[in-house]
């Protein structure tokens, strides 16, 4: 819905397909394919360098692959010149234009098509409307706020009517509060409008709740595509499990493997640890086999008591408390276990003072986990 | 405090006292001298009149004003069609300190050294004509020196430096993503430059404007040196008026005139510098 009259703009479809560009030695984007649906709200999330900044510049068309092609509903773009893609871009920088007011910059892809005063007006004021910049119409760019910037910066990309909106870090500049509360702004409106989102960003956290799904990228290849939650709950890589959110990662051996109901319970052997665990998974991995183990922090459970009653599948390891990070709504520990490894372990406080008193540092403590919150994350050859 | 006052009046008397005696003074001589009844053999009596401004409505000045004014517009015009694409071009390379050593390496040459250079580039015996003759292409020199091209083409060589500068500086300074954004708006590159590139620097281009138009107006070795009967400028006049027809009231007329328009011209560049900093046009 926009502008309360129920219309909604077309969101296209986007193929990106066997992509490659190279910058000298260095390859930006290395056979990357993508595809993104009808109307999706798509991330594109790695670190600097990893190619998604790339990627948008070449659906924008500011810069063209060595081999591969985009299609837009089904239609390769790659030959269209910027301004003739129908596709909008929202700047990490915003960049508006500094001697045009905020109407004029809402205005500008409008004037251009030479549309009567009375049609264009009653646009702009509607897109006004739609980013509740009503009142800021005169000031220039540089009487605006960071948040105000931005709003105008996403009016003048969507008055154009865009397929396929992108959305490079349009939050990075902001605070942390305010980029909370314009990302859930951001969420709204692409449920109003229907139009697709590409969102590049380097924070997994702005990745993770807003988007339908997420490509993960590093060294400019697509390492996974999925759901937030597949992508942090069954991470493909060690790299994935490392960038989304925090986790321990150890590199382990496959001893044994046993059908357990539909998945298979799986014991490893973790050099670190010196020790062996106990995981589920759903391959029935070969014996010998090299591989990778990730357990995130908040799935762990921290108790100064040794706990009584420890089921099977529970793996458990002693250590003292190296440093205790209080953040008012949760705490992390660095564990120091026996072995001389160190665990990262984090304790919500849903209830205040419900888990004992405050683990202390140098305290000893016991960490413990289930066989179902671990996971396998590569299977190393070797 | 009034210790700190004294010692500004300490700090800015030296600025004070130059400008005193190499700018105030010589002004107000020249404002007074205007206002004066011409001396016999050059020199002033001291006697109020307006005839100097009377004399410079005299149909061949008139002409040599009018010309002047033509020969200042095109030059500048040419020198800022040229120097836009080369300011752009530096703001936009990697090597940018080399450029920049290109444009001022010649001031380190009296300009009047480089005009002579240009006669021997220009004259019927030099070097463009030398060059055309031995390859065939014309028969008889052509007659590129002492006319009004060739004080044009001389101006814009000697001015160009000066509009480069400024328009690189505010360049070099523009946010090249803009130009993208308006792209990704529709724009093709020639709106984008128009709409886009050329508003924001405004700036620049104004100081580069009156950077050309001011020097070139009050030009006087480039008319003498490679111009013809045909391009006498206001700067030629005055001398003449001082050195031949020794009236130095009309020269001083003259003198004011260049002046008023180079200090009217400066003022449009200081406002619409505050007008953009007003609306926050980064500099």
């Amino acid at each position: 819905m926009l502008g309360g009259d129920g219309k909604r703009l077309k969101g296209f479809d986007v193929k990106v397909e066997n992509v490659s560009r190279a910058f000298g030695d260095f390859k930006a984007l290395d056979d990357v394919s993508i595809e993104i649906k009808r109307g999706e709200f798509f991330s594109l999330l790695g670190p600097s360098g990893c190619g998604k900044t790339t990627l948008l510049r070449i659906i924008a068309g500011f810069d063209n692959p060595d081999s591969g092609s985009v299609l837009l509903d089904g239609k390769n773009i790659l030959h269209l010149p910027p301004e003739k893609r129908p596709v909008n871009t929202v700047f990490q920088s915003y960049a508006l234009f500094p001697h045009l007011s905020t109407y004029e910059n809402i205005a500008f892809p409008l004037r251009l098509k030479k549309i009567g005063e009375k049609e264009l007006d009653a646009k702009v004021q509607e897109y006004l409307h739609l980013v509740q910049l009503e009142g800021h119409e005169t000031k220039k760019p540089s009487m605006l706020s960071g948040g105000q910037r931005q709003r105008v910066a996403i009016a003048r990309a969507l008055i154009n009517e865009p397929n396929v909106l992108l959305l490079d870090e349009p939050l990075s500049a902001l605070d942390a509060k305010l980029r909370q509360n314009l990302l859930v702004e951001l969420d709204h409106l692409h449920d109003q409008i229907g139009v697709t989102f590409i969102y590049v960003t380097h924070d997994q956290s702005e990745a993770l709740s807003v988007s339908d799904r997420i490509a993960v990228m590093n060294h400019g290849k697509v390492l996974q595509i999925g759901e937030p939650f597949e992508i942090y709950e069954n991470p493909a890589t060690d790299f994935v499990a490392r960038f989304i959110g925090e986790t321990n990662l150890f590199p382990a051996v496959v001893r044994k493997c046993v059908p357990l109901h539909d998945y298979f319970l799986t014991t490893l052997y973790i050099e670190e640890l010196e020790s062996e665990i106990l995981v589920t998974d759903y391959d029935n991995l070969p014996v010998g086999q090299h591989v990778s183990f990730t357990v995130r922090p908040e799935k762990m459970k921290i108790t100064t008591d040794k706990p009584t009653h420890v089921s099977k599948d529970i793996n458990l390891f002693r250590g003292i408390i190296e440093e205790p990070i209080y953040s008012g709504f949760q705490s992390k520990y660095y564990v120091l276990l026996d072995n001389g490894t160190i665990m990262k372990v984090i304790q919500q406080h849903a209830n205040y003072m419900d888990e004992g008193p405050e683990i202390e540092w140098k305290e000893q403590v016991y960490v413990s986990w289930s066989a179902e919150d671990g996971y396998i994350v590569e299977v190393v050859d070797s | 405090m009034k210790r700190e006052r004294q010692l500004g009046i300490i700090y800015s008397a030296p600025m004070g006292l130059w400008l005193t005696i190499f700018f105030l003074i010589p002004i107000s001589i020249i404002v007074i001298y205007s206002f004066l009844k011409k001396g016999l053999y050059g020199g002033v009596e001291w006697q109020f009149t307006l005839k100097a401004y009377q004399e410079m409505f005299n149909p061949a000045f008139l002409k040599v004003l009018w010309r002047t004014l033509w020969v200042s517009v095109v030059a500048t015009a040419i020198t800022l069609l040229l120097a836009l694409p080369c300011g752009y071009a530096m703001a936009r390379s990697r090597h940018q300190i080399f450029w920049l050593a290109l444009i001022i390496v010649p001031f380190w040459t009296n300009s009047l050294i480089r005009i002579y250079a240009w006669i021997a580039i220009l004259s019927s015996e030099g070097f463009i004509n030398e060059l055309l003759l031995s390859l065939g292409i014309i028969k008889e020199s052509l007659s590129l020196i002492y006319n009004q091209q060739a004080v044009i083409t001389v101006l814009v060589y000697i001015n160009i430096p000066f509009a480069i500068l400024p328009l690189f500086t505010t360049i070099d300074k523009f946010d090249f993503q803009l130009l993208e954004a308006a792209r990704d708006l529709g724009a093709t590159k020639r709106k984008a430059i128009f709409k886009v590139l050329l508003p924001s620097i405004r700036s620049g281009i104004i100081t580069a404007l009156i950077f050309t138009f001011i020097p070139i107006f009050g030009a006087y070795t480039t008319p003498l040196l490679v111009g013809g009967k045909d391009s006498y400028m206001i700067g030629n006049i005055i001398v003449d008026q001082v050195t031949k027809t020794r009236n130095w009231p009309l020269a001083s007329a003259f003198s004011l005139i260049i002046t008023l328009l180079s200090t009217l011209g400066v003022i449009w560049m200081l406002v619409s510098g505050m007008q953009d900093k007003a609306k926050g046009v980064v500099k």
